[in-house]
């Protein structure tokens, strides 16, 4: 697309131009709800990035509440993807089985998935496995949906080239049908990625001890506002983070699947 | 191109069409018989004691407490609260979302200059924003309506953009050709063309706006707020029975499925003739 070759300096001249005048218009405003972003760096510095260089200058704040935050989305999206990539693609070669699951499956992927998190909350009690448990159900249908969609789209005539070539039913999975469903999952992912975000910050806001989501909502109830928009900036920069190392991941997987796609 | 389908492809999984499918009334026969094969088996599981009772509550009383709340005032009024934060959260997006993502996607210069600013707001989690947000507006419509815009107009920006890209070049230049104006052309050529891509970025927001309208009620409204979310909230305080919350999460299930299929109706009769056109000129 365009935007990718677009250069990186107007990008960031525009975003330093955005923090300045953000930064003025906080310091004239002096609203108690509003602080100014010089005071949100020095915060995120001295509670999250300020620890020895032995822990990769992360202080115990930022390794109680960050990463087990990160472990969550990682766990929550991996269980996901070990379930929805492997169904996705047995589904989408099998239409009769999908036509009988489809109506499930489509109100599953309706279900606004924060509804869950009581359900959760009862069946696991408050923690790890209810954040978990939250995560994978709310990123697993658009993985599962997007496979399936796939791997029903592959060529029929190559099937039966690959066939007449007695390729065996695993050589096609691995050479024809995989390929062929990967683009379409990956969309799915870049769904399930922000989801994931959200799920684990609703969860951690509703029932933990830890985790960036239990952090804001400690700055909710002191009051503590530059707190507050510390933990909005970190969750932007992770999301961002996290984007770019789908972004490049997929561009790692699919650019070697390319070829494929281009003889369609 | 390949990027650009596949952002569409998100919404329209599911409904994997083509030739060579059983008709219809096959499907919709097929479908309603997994249904009924899955509340079955999950009957049998709570009744044979596979799933246990105190954990999960049987299915048929599950649903018997979704029939009954139709009958309840408080969740109706609920549910009105719900979909008309929807609503209204959504037509502002729309109306915001639509006009910039044609900016951006007819004047580069824009979108250049725009472009870190909107790559770094959209990965904040919207529900990050819940709490600030409340404290600044108080429970309500106003509170889950902004949220709502922020959270949901990012794939209704973001499909715009790829369908005023995806505008046949040639069709553009021959009507600015013809002496229309630039916002003629945008509106004659590229609005129409890009309609599908608009459509599906809709559809996506959709989804996502019913989830923080839930969410927000859910976090916000736990004493006396509107919406399914802030019901939920109110009924699971301290109650280990499911089957209320359940209920309500079937209706909020039914809820997303009616919305999404209200969406496609419309998105399929507004844009008919598109498909036509296309089938004319390929």
């Amino acid at each position: 697309m365009r935007w990718q070759r677009l250069s990186w300096a107007p990008r960031w001249v525009v975003l330093v131009a955005g923090i300045a005048c953000w930064q003025l218009w906080t310091s004239a405003a002096r609203s108690s709800f509003f602080p100014q972003p010089s005071a949100i760096v020095a915060r995120m510095y001295h509670l999250w990035f300020s620890g020895p260089a032995a822990h990769l200058f992360l202080t115990a704040d930022a390794t109680g509440n960050i990463l087990p935050s990160l472990g969550r989305v990682f766990a929550g999206l991996a269980i996901a993807t070990a379930i929805g990539l492997p169904l996705g693609i047995a589904l989408g070669r099998s239409a009769a089985v999908t036509a009988y699951l489809n109506p499930l499956l489509q109100f599953a992927r309706a279900l606004p998935v924060v509804t869950m998190a009581p359900v959760f909350i009862v069946l696991f009690k408050l923690g790890t496995q209810m954040e978990i448990a939250t995560i994978v159900f709310g990123t697993v249908w658009p993985i599962l949906l997007n496979t399936i969609d796939g791997a029903a789209s592959v060529d029929p005539v190559q099937l039966e080239t690959a066939r007449a070539f007695r390729m065996t039913r695993w050589q096609r999975v691995a050479w024809l049908i995989v390929p062929a469903a990967l683009p379409k999952a990956f969309a799915g992912f870049r769904l399930s990625l922000s989801l994931s975000l959200i799920l684990m910050v609703f969860a951690e806001l509703v029932g933990s001890t830890d985790g960036i989501g239990y952090e804001m909502s400690n700055a909710t109830n002191s009051f503590d506002m530059t707190l507050l928009w510390s933990t909005i900036v970190l969750l932007g920069i992770l999301g961002y983070l996290l984007n770019e190392l789908l972004a490049g991941t997929e561009r790692l997987v699919l650019s070697w699947h390319t070829p494929h796609r281009e003889r369609e | 191109m390949a990027s650009v389908t596949s952002v569409t492809s998100t919404a329209a999984a599911g409904s994997a069409g083509g030739g060579g499918r059983p008709s219809w009334v096959g499907r919709w026969a097929r479908g309603a018989t997994g249904i009924v094969v899955f509340l079955l088996l999950t009957e049998a599981a709570g009744r044979l004691g596979i799933i246990s009772r105190s954990a999960l509550p049987l299915t048929s009383s599950v649903l018997w407490r979704t029939v009954l709340l139709a009958g309840s005032g408080r969740f109706l009024a609920d549910l009105g609260a719900t979909v008309e934060a929807w609503a209204v959260g959504l037509a502002i997006t729309v109306a915001v979302g639509v006009p910039i993502g044609v900016l951006l996607g007819s004047v580069p210069g824009v979108r250049v200059a725009t472009r870190a600013i909107v790559e770094f707001l959209r990965p904040i989690p919207s529900v990050a924003l819940i709490l600030l947000v409340s404290l600044l507006l108080g429970p309500g419509l106003r509170l889950a309506a902004t949220l709502i815009v922020y959270g949901a107009i990012w794939p209704v920006l973001y499909n715009t953009i790829a369908g005023i890209d995806d505008v046949d070049p040639v069709a553009r230049e021959t009507h600015r050709a013809f002496g229309f104006s630039r916002l003629q052309t945008v509106w004659m050529v590229s609005l129409p063309s890009a309609a599908p891509f608009i459509g599906t970025g809709i559809r996506l927001a959709s989804s996502v706006a019913l989830i923080l309208d839930i969410a927000t009620g859910y976090i916000t409204g736990p004493i006396n707020g509107p919406g399914i979310g802030a019901y939920i909230a109110q009924e699971s305080t301290g109650a280990d029975d499911l089957t209320v919350i359940l209920a309500a999460t079937v209706w909020a299930g039914i809820l997303g499925l009616v919305l999404d299929l209200l969406l496609t109706g419309v998105q399929r009769r507004l844009l008919r003739w598109h498909h036509a056109r296309l089938g004319e000129t390929e």
